[in-house]
């Protein structure tokens, strides 16, 4: 049974929410944790993380050598364009030095460099046993300390009066309850999994996409609060999209469903025909693009095509690549024309120029008088067995978000700070990623924000 | 043209083609490496042939966490269960590696198994004191030294214990080798005396149960706790004194002629009791908290092996606890009886149950902590 009212009310259970419910409650406040999905499914697109990226001074356990806030706020300026906001930028990276020790005393475990195998980094910090175990430890600390939380419950919207919200509308199982709340904090991710919307702005070619994450992350509250003059931040139209297994679920295939083979592949549309430079950059530096690319391409479907030279320089994922001992016999087995796919690799593999091959480095082997060329990694395509991986756009997250200030309040109408709504995560994301995207900057950004919006929702209630 | 592994693949059973598939979708993931030395093994590899299989089985320790921190969990589509599916094939494992061969089928209904031994070994020892002596013997007392033998004959029990205690190590020893040969035909590593010294540890310490963070594993929910690791503990550390009181009471009788029973301060009575007491907290430890675990993770149909080794491991030292505090009374005879009933049956089972788990890992553990060649 839902409670009629309480003093925080936060919306969504991913990691930016948790630690909004968990400051709020700490701060002393009642606190009530709607999340849509059930027990299994709790944690939104954070059970996918894998680390965030914190600044440091020197190394910690589980960090090396240091991360600077000028180096951090670099990074950001430059993945973003310059689309970001400074202030709230630099405000997140010197919070972020928190991090560590707060998450650490509420239960949450780093791994620790091991003898050998395990390489850590200088930028980001990794989670012992990956996002989902970050959350088991959030909701087991915050049971703990006495927030309420309620699986199976989606709000549906909020009432608002010029910017200061009453209560929230919640549908849990089935049935509609209201809640009254002194404050709000929106933790509830993007609308890449509301088909509609996607739709709306990608049409048909959103039927050929995979969402990564959750499949609750559908923009319900972001819509309504948009619709009752929130102000909106970040690219409506543009989402952060890489390359997925097309065999992988439609939902919630997660991390195991990228590929890494494409700059030691060539990269052929259901015509056969290439697209786009494989070898353009390091694959981090290129693999957000590729999402873009295959939504482009008819059916959103591409194939990397690679021989037995390079099977063992990318991660292995997680189907096994379709194989065959001629090319023509790959292009049946994945159904594209023969002739077509034959003609694409013959003219690739006159093109190739000899040079010495070299992952580590934007070596010199590449394309001459090519059209798209292949830039680095270009090696000839003739030794058996081949094997083809299908790809299609897999979308991480929108970018579409309310916008915010340095108290996580939202901004509504002329940017003024609402008294009693805060937003943290990805809802808010945009504030700092205006576009473009720098790995572990999600999960940073919804700790820091979140317990930001739970301290300052926490005061709502005096 | 098949190459091998997928020969192979079409004649392995589900638990291994499962395992595999698991293995596959993990080394495309990776987040739990830091959980245990199974993510740390599997890592290094990109494919996965039965017989690595067969070693990543055994160094799983079914701490469960795994399950815990997996978004692939059932209800997921991708239904991940490293746990159980692990343990599905280590169990198959023992059978595949066991020998004789035809005894390997005792594996298979293991609970059963266990429990018919038991009572056949039982009723032997009771047989045999009636037969080659006289059931009286049963219920007189006996405090001079030397007496356990007015019970059941010196040759006997030398004989019956020391045949079947020999078969048995030479029995887990064939089925270990062959594990190890398997294992090491399949990639190659090249071990050390710091490999076992470290593997040694880790058994120690229970590292592997430890969650990555020392912190224990996860049994009833997604938290951790230590109950696991130190009821394990006290099984383990019961066991092997046990052992070493055997043992040197083995060595007293036949090397230095010293007759049991013992004095209470001797070596086999003071590691005896300890083990003994070890062994009466343990199992019903472990077993408390199996019966509270998340049945998510665990193998249901694994259980009957688990509950059976454990009830034996009981069993013998409720009986031998008895045997010290019943010694000078009527109650000796029927007592030892039944105490060497129960260690019979487990000198006869110990290749062909749970028990096997311990030389398995720690083979697993060895490689693990080895080089790999080439
Ligand atoms: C495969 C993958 C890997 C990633 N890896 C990383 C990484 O390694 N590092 C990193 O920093 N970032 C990573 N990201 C991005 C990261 O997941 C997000 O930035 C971060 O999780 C956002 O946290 P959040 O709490 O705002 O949203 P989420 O974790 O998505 O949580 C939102 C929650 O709100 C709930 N919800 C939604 N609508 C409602 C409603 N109307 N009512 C009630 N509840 C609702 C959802 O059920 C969900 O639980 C990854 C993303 C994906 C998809
Ligand atoms: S168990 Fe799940 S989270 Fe862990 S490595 Fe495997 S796929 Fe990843
Ligand atoms: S159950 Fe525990 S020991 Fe086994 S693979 Fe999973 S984390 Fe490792």
């Amino acid at each position: 049974m839902l409670p009629a009212s309480t003093d925080v009310l936060v919306i969504g259970g991913g990691n930016a929410g948790m630690c909004a419910a968990i400051a709020a409650r700490e701060a002393g406040a009642d606190v009530v944790l709607l999340e849509h999905a059930n027990k299994s499914m709790r944690g939104g697109n954070s059970r996918h993380t894998r680390d965030h990226r914190v600044m440091h001074d020197e190394p910690t356990a589980t960090m090396v050598e240091s991360y600077s806030e000028e180096e951090f706020w670099q990074d950001l300026l430059r993945v973003t364009g310059g689309n970001t906001n400074e202030h709230l930028a630099r405000m997140m990276i010197r919070k972020s030095r928190e991090l560590l020790d707060w998450l650490s005393a509420r239960g949450v475990r780093y791994q620790q460099a091991l003898s050998g195998t395990l390489s850590l980094t200088r930028t980001n910090a990794f989670y012992l046993g990956g996002g989902k175990a970050v959350l088991n430890a959030e909701y087991l600390t915050a049971e703990r300390l006495g927030v309420e939380i309620f699986y199976d419950s989606q709000v549906t919207a909020i009432d608002i009066t010029d910017g200061h919200a009453t209560s929230a509308t919640v549908v849990n199982r089935g049935f509609t309850y209201t809640i009254n709340a002194r404050a709000i904090v929106v933790a509830s991710g993007g609308f890449q999994a509301n088909e509609q919307w996607m739709k709306e702005v990608w049409g048909d070619a959103a039927d050929n996409f995979c969402i990564r994450g959750t499949p609750y992350n559908r923009g319900v509250v972001l819509k309504d609060l948009l619709s009752k003059g929130a102000d909106p931040v970040g690219d409506p139209s543009q989402c952060h999209a890489v390359a997925v297994d097309a065999r992988g679920p439609r939902y919630d295939g997660g991390i195991v469903t990228r590929l890494d083979c494409v700059c030691f592949s060539i990269v052929v549309n259901n015509l056969g025909r290439r697209f786009y430079d494989e070898g353009e950059d390091f694959w981090p530096k290129r693999y957000a693009i590729w999402g873009r690319l295959l939504a482009q391409q008819p059916d959103q479907i591409g194939y990397a095509i690679l021989d037995s030279k390079v099977l063992h320089h990318f991660m292995p994922s997680v189907f096994p690549s379709i194989s065959a001992d001629s090319i023509e016999e790959l292009a049946r087995k994945i159904g594209i024309d023969e002739q077509a796919l034959a003609h694409t690799v013959s003219e690739y593999n006159h093109a190739v120029v000899d040079g010495s091959f070299d992952k580590a480095v934007l070596d010199n082997c590449s394309t001459r008088s090519l059209d798209p060329p292949k830039s680095h990694w270009a090696l000839k395509l003739d030794t058996p067995p081949y094997f083809a991986y299908p790809m299609k756009p897999g979308i991480t997250f929108t970018y579409l978000g309310l916008k915010v200030n340095d108290e996580a309040r939202v901004l509504f109408g002329d940017g003024s700070p609402s008294d009693n709504v805060f937003a943290t995560g990805e809802v808010m994301a945009g504030n700092i990623l205006g576009q473009g995207y720098c790995a572990g900057t999600g999960m940073t950004l919804g700790s820091v924000f979140g317990r930001i919006a739970g301290e300052h929702a926490a005061c709502c209630r005096n | 043209m098949l190459s091998e592994l997928e020969r192979e693949t079409a004649r392995e059973s589900d638990a291994v083609t499962e395992a595999r598939r698991v293995m596959q979708i993990c080394n495309a993931c990776r987040y739990c490496e830091g959980l245990c030395a199974t993510f740390q093994s599997m890592v290094r590899k990109r494919e996965f042939p039965e017989p690595e299989l067969d070693y990543l089985a055994n160094l799983c320790h079914n701490c469960t966490a795994c399950f815990h921190v997996c978004p692939y969990s059932p209800p997921h589509l991708i239904d991940l269960n490293v746990p159980q599916s692990l343990t599905a094939l280590r169990v198959e494992t023992y059978e595949k590696y066991a020998w004789p061969g035809f005894l390997a089928t005792l594996l298979r209904r293991n609970g059963l198994a266990v429990s018919m031994v038991t009572a056949f070994s039982l009723s032997l020892v009771l047989v045999l004191v009636i037969v080659l002596r006289d059931a009286s013997v049963l219920f007189s007392s006996h405090v001079e030294a030397g007496s356990f033998y007015e019970v059941i004959g010196q040759n006997v029990m030398i004989a019956v214990a020391g045949g079947t205690f020999g078969f048995s190590i030479l029995a887990m020893f064939i089925g270990v080798v062959r594990f190890w040969f398997s294992t090491q035909r399949s990639s190659r590593v090249r071990v050390g005396i710091g490999s076992l010294l470290r593997a040694l540890w880790d058994v120690v310490t229970l590292k592997n149960l430890g969650g990555g963070h020392n912190e224990g594993c996860t049994t009833r929910d997604e938290s951790y706790s230590n109950q696991r690791r130190v009821f394990h503990q006290f099984t383990m550390w019961g066991f092997l004194f046990c052992f070493v009181s055997t043992s040197v009471a083995a060595f007293y009788d036949h090397m230095m002629g010293w007759v049991a029973p013992y004095p209470l301060l001797s070596v086999p009575v003071v590691f005896g009791s300890l083990g003994g007491l070890g062994l009466l907290i343990g199992p019903p430890g472990l077993l408390w908290v199996k019966l509270q675990s998340d049945s998510r993770p665990m193998l249901l149909r694994h259980y009957g092996m688990d509950y059976a080794f454990l009830a034996l491991l009981f069993f013998i030292s409720l009986t031998g606890l008895l045997l010290l505090a019943l010694r000078e009374t009527s109650a000796m005879g029927i007592v030892l009886a039944v105490h060497l009933g129960f260690v019979l049956g487990f000198f006869l089972l110990m290749p062909y149950c749970k028990f096997v788990h311990g030389i398995y890992r720690f083979a697993a553990l060895v490689r693990f902590h080895g080089k790999p060649v080439g």
